[in-house]
């Protein structure tokens, strides 16, 4: 089990002696009101709370120490030790009251990882401790077990593995009888078979099916036909506690791309709303999605690097072409559409396929299906709230094996911000559009 | 397209949470104005089902808060967010005589809610749920350290907060039931207290006496706490309940080894034989046994056997001389000890001893012997097994349901703020 540890640290070492006892291999047991002979000091040992105790990924805490001296500096810090084995810290600075007390809810940070008043700030502002590995992303392979007694599942949410009718996935289900509304859950280019989102939508009421379809294994090819994914989203449709009628489909980056395909193009594809993030609606309509993936590899002229070697691909699609041929006709989407789009996204040209998806809409006259959100600051991997950004990582092409550093692009604060803006604005428009309100009528209102 | 299956969506937040932490629970997409029970249902350790229900309205906008709606009735009414824990009784057809108590600690009590339609009473089993969902609730936080104690012949279980320490230290006391009770002291280490859950009631038998404990076994446990490389010495509280009462009072004024920084004092008397030990306060109970009780359902009260309170000095502890800042908690409807009566004669000890100012009472109306963490379950009565006998009996403890709950919730707060300030706090408010 992993902890999620906030050490009250003091910022200055002398006071370190005075106050607080001094840790020798754990045993020595010189506490401070053994010095009572020294009467200026008042003999105090903070006391450090954090609620909830154990919380899902997307909930906040509130951290509060008592029982400092008054207007006392100090540094709150928080260790996490990943899966990968690597350290990430994050650490504020903060001066305690005149009651002694520092709410960090409250408190404005001076300084560290973050500052000002950021209440999730020990998480989503976390960066591998100095010395680390370089190109690291902070990701959850392994849902089951906590992450820091941070949990992506929900007491009672169930994990299925999915193998059927060819397509690999996992389902997570939420605990009761259902019926429920169905997502279907696409990642990106990255590959693989990532559950965390799924698993955290599970834990919110949503039936939701993590799907595989680029394989990082050998063995595997890579799933990109129009059937797999209308058996994907048959499965989902047919289980016993979906609601048939109100599956959504949920991409990021070439989720978005296949979202956007199916969408305007399956015949058995009808999802309920769609919801896009960091993706565009620019590839190729006259050859299959895998030749489309193959070709995006092949431009390779057109990546460009930054000043520190890392691979920047925002301009792979650009200029957004005017051919219809080339992008998805958005004209043909029947269903509510959330774009979220980083304008800092260093990987895809997403604010401009956003804008020109918009365009494509209102001259075909169902613009008012779209809300796009856009976030200044904002890089490409725009993911659940309070997990940490990754600027730039490791990424591992798939068919050549070659290993490069990726630039996403996006800033601390503003991408965290981001983060936890578009995810509550994202659960509010599923359960919008997916769960039976008795108020509005058959048609969803935006 | 009209949905034939009404689908509401219910949520709890939050979804894990420890024992005395509150939660909302909310209920969306109802229908506007629609009557709901809100039902919750513990399988126990003992294999006996609880539950508890309220009968809530949806609101315009087909909602329901717990913190906001009110329970029209059910196992609790009003506006009680937490009535779906603290109102829960074993199901109709249970055995009888139950009390809910956690043994294993290290995992969480799993609540189900699931929310029905109409106004249900009974039938809950064949009726299928709208929704359903899981919440967890735990005696331990993270990082919290369980340690067996077996040193000294000193039997016990010790809870240490994450982290390096020192921290200030609590010796956890039981009451006549005996055995080794863990919940508070997990509980207690989640606030910050390293704190010593303590056996102590177990008869030792040679031939036809049966004996207890004597006074070192508490002054050998108080000095593991003290020496425990992770506990601030001097910073040591004694918490006990009933019979723990007794000993916590008995020790702080006799004793020269134990030297409470503060004492809590729930639900117990002072009445016992000056400098006795336990066995001697055993025998001192049982001279009055004739004045057992019953009531209408032949349940046993026991709060005479120690009255009237003497004037005797020789058969009460000298609170007088206590040292240290007191709480003493104590519910008005106690059938099973008469703590009101002793925490007013203490009251007036302290009083013409001059020490009155480290005494702080909480006297509860409505509330019975056994108060507890907050947001579990209120006994009002349970089978009960003499220790030293095979006797089982069914004892009256006390209380209604929503005063004791309410005491239950306002008595824990308070504690931990009182151990906080005297534990955690300067040497300003030691004599």
């Amino acid at each position: 089990m992993l902890l999620f540890r906030i050490c009250c640290n003091l910022a200055s070492s002398t006071a370190r002696t005075l106050y607080f006892p001094v840790r020798v291999n754990g045993i020595d047991r010189r506490c401070f009101n053994k010095k009572r002979s020294s009467s200026t000091m008042a003999a105090i040992s903070p006391l450090l709370d954090v609620q909830p105790t154990r919380g899902l990924v997307d909930e906040k805490i509130q951290v509060v120490v008592n029982n400092l001296p008054p207007l006392f500096p100090v540094t709150l810090h928080s260790l996490h030790h990943s899966e990968d084995k690597d350290y990430w810290e994050a650490f504020g600075h903060y001066t305690s009251s005149n009651l002694g007390m520092v709410t960090v809810t409250k408190d404005a940070s001076l300084g560290g990882t973050y500052e000002g008043t950021e209440p999730m700030g020990l998480l989503w502002s976390m960066q591998p401790v100095p010395g680390s590995r370089t190109g690291l992303r902070l990701r959850k392979m392994d849902v089951l077990t906590p992450y820091d007694e941070r949990w992506y599942l929900a007491p009672g949410v169930q994990r299925i593995d999915v193998r059927e009718d060819g397509v690999k996935g996992t389902l997570f289900l939420p605990p009761g009888p259902g019926p429920f509304p169905g997502v279907l859950d696409l990642w990106g280019g990255g590959g693989g078979l990532v559950e965390y989102r799924s698993g955290l939508l599970a834990s919110h009421g949503f039936v939701s099916m993590a799907l595989e379809y680029l394989s990082s294994d050998k063995d595997r090819t890579s799933r990109l036909e129009y059937k797999y994914f209308e058996n994907a989203f048959r499965i989902v449709q047919q289980h016993p506690l979906v609601m048939k009628e109100r599956i959504a489909l949920f991409g990021l980056s070439l989720g978005t791309s296949v979202s956007l395909t199916m969408a305007a193009y399956s015949e058995v594809i009808s999802p309920r709303c769609c919801v896009c993030i960091s993706g565009s609606h620019v590839h190729p309509l006259n050859i299959s999605l895998h030749d489309v993936f193959t070709k995006f590899i092949e431009n390779a002229h057109k990546t460009r690097f930054d000043e520190e070697g890392r691979m920047v691909w925002k301009d792979i699609i650009l200029p957004i072409p005017s051919d219809p041929e080339e992008k998805v006709d958005m004209g043909r989407i029947k269903c509510p559409l959330m774009l979220v789009v980083g304008e800092d996204d260093q990987n895809w040209a997403t604010v401009e396929s956003a804008e020109d998806m918009a365009q494509m809409m209102h001259a075909a006259g169902n613009k008012h299906l779209l809300t796009t959100l856009r976030y200044p600051g904002a890089g490409h991997l725009i993911e659940p709230p309070y997990t940490p950004l990754s600027r730039a990582s490791n990424y591992i092409f798939q068919q050549t094996r070659d290993k490069v550093i990726m630039l996403w692009g996006g800033h601390t604060k503003p991408h965290a911000d981001a983060q936890e803006d578009a995810w509550g604005k994202i659960l509010f428009f599923l359960r919008q559009h997916l769960y039976p309100s008795h108020n509005s009528g058959p048609h969803s209102k935006l | 397209m009209t949905e034939k299956a009404l689908s509401p969506l219910l949520s709890i937040h939050p979804s894990r949470g420890l024992i005395d932490e509150k939660f909302c629970v909310v209920v969306r997409y109802l229908p506007p104005f629609e009557d709901i029970t809100l039902r919750s249902l513990i399988h126990s350790e003992d294999g006996d089902y609880w539950e508890a229900y309220g009968h809530y309205v949806s609101d315009d906008s087909g909602l329901v808060n717990v913190e906001s709606n009110v329970s029209l009735g059910g196992t609790y009414d009003g506006l009680e967010p937490m009535g779906l824990l603290w109102s829960m009784k074993p199901v109709p057809g249970s055995r009888t005589g139950l009390r809910l108590r956690k043994k294993e600690i290290q995992t969480p009590v799993v609540v189900h809610i699931s929310v029905y339609r109409g106004h249900m009473s009974q039938g809950f089993n064949e009726q299928v749920a709208l929704a359903s969902v899981v919440t967890e609730r735990w005696y331990m936080a993270p990082g919290i350290r369980r340690v067996d104690i077996t040193e000294g012949g000193v039997s016990g279980t010790l809870f240490l907060p994450p982290g390096l320490g020192p921290f200030p230290a609590l010796l956890d006391l039981w009451g006549g039931g005996g055995g080794l009770v863990e919940y508070r002291s997990a509980l207690l280490a989640s606030h910050g207290f390293a704190s010593l859950a303590l056996e102590y009631m177990t008869p030792r038998t040679s031939g036809s006496s049966t004996s207890y404990v004597g006074n070192a076994y508490f002054e050998a446990a108080f000095t593991i706490l003290k020496e425990h490389p992770q506990v601030c010495g001097d910073r040591i509280a004694i918490l006990g309940l009933s019979f723990g009462t007794s000993v916590a009072l008995g020790m702080a004024v006799y004793s020269t080894v134990i030297q409470p920084r503060c004492l809590v004092c729930v639900s117990g008397s002072h009445v016992q034989p000056v400098k006795g030990s336990l066995t001697d306060v055993f025998a001192e109970i049982n001279k009055n046994v004739r004045n057992t009780r019953y009531d209408e359902e032949n349940r046993v009260i026991w709060r005479d056997l120690l009255l009237p309170i003497p004037t005797d000095p020789t058969k009460k502890v000298d609170v007088g001389r206590l040292q240290c800042p007191i709480l003493l908690i104590v519910g008005k409807d106690d059938q099973n000890w008469p703590a009101s009566e002793s925490a007013e004669d203490m009251k007036q000890m302290m009083e013409q001893a001059g020490n009155s100012h480290l005494l702080t009472t909480l006297s509860y109306p409505g509330t019975g012997h056994l108060i507890e963490p907050p947001y579990t379950p209120h006994t009002r009565s349970s089978n009960f097994m003499v220790t030293g006998t095979r006797q089982k009996l069914l004892v009256l403890w006390g209380g209604d349901t929503k005063p004791h709950s309410y005491a239950q919730e306002d008595s824990w707060k308070k504690t931990l703020a009182f151990l906080e300030e005297h534990l955690y706090r300067g040497p300003q408010s030691h004599l």
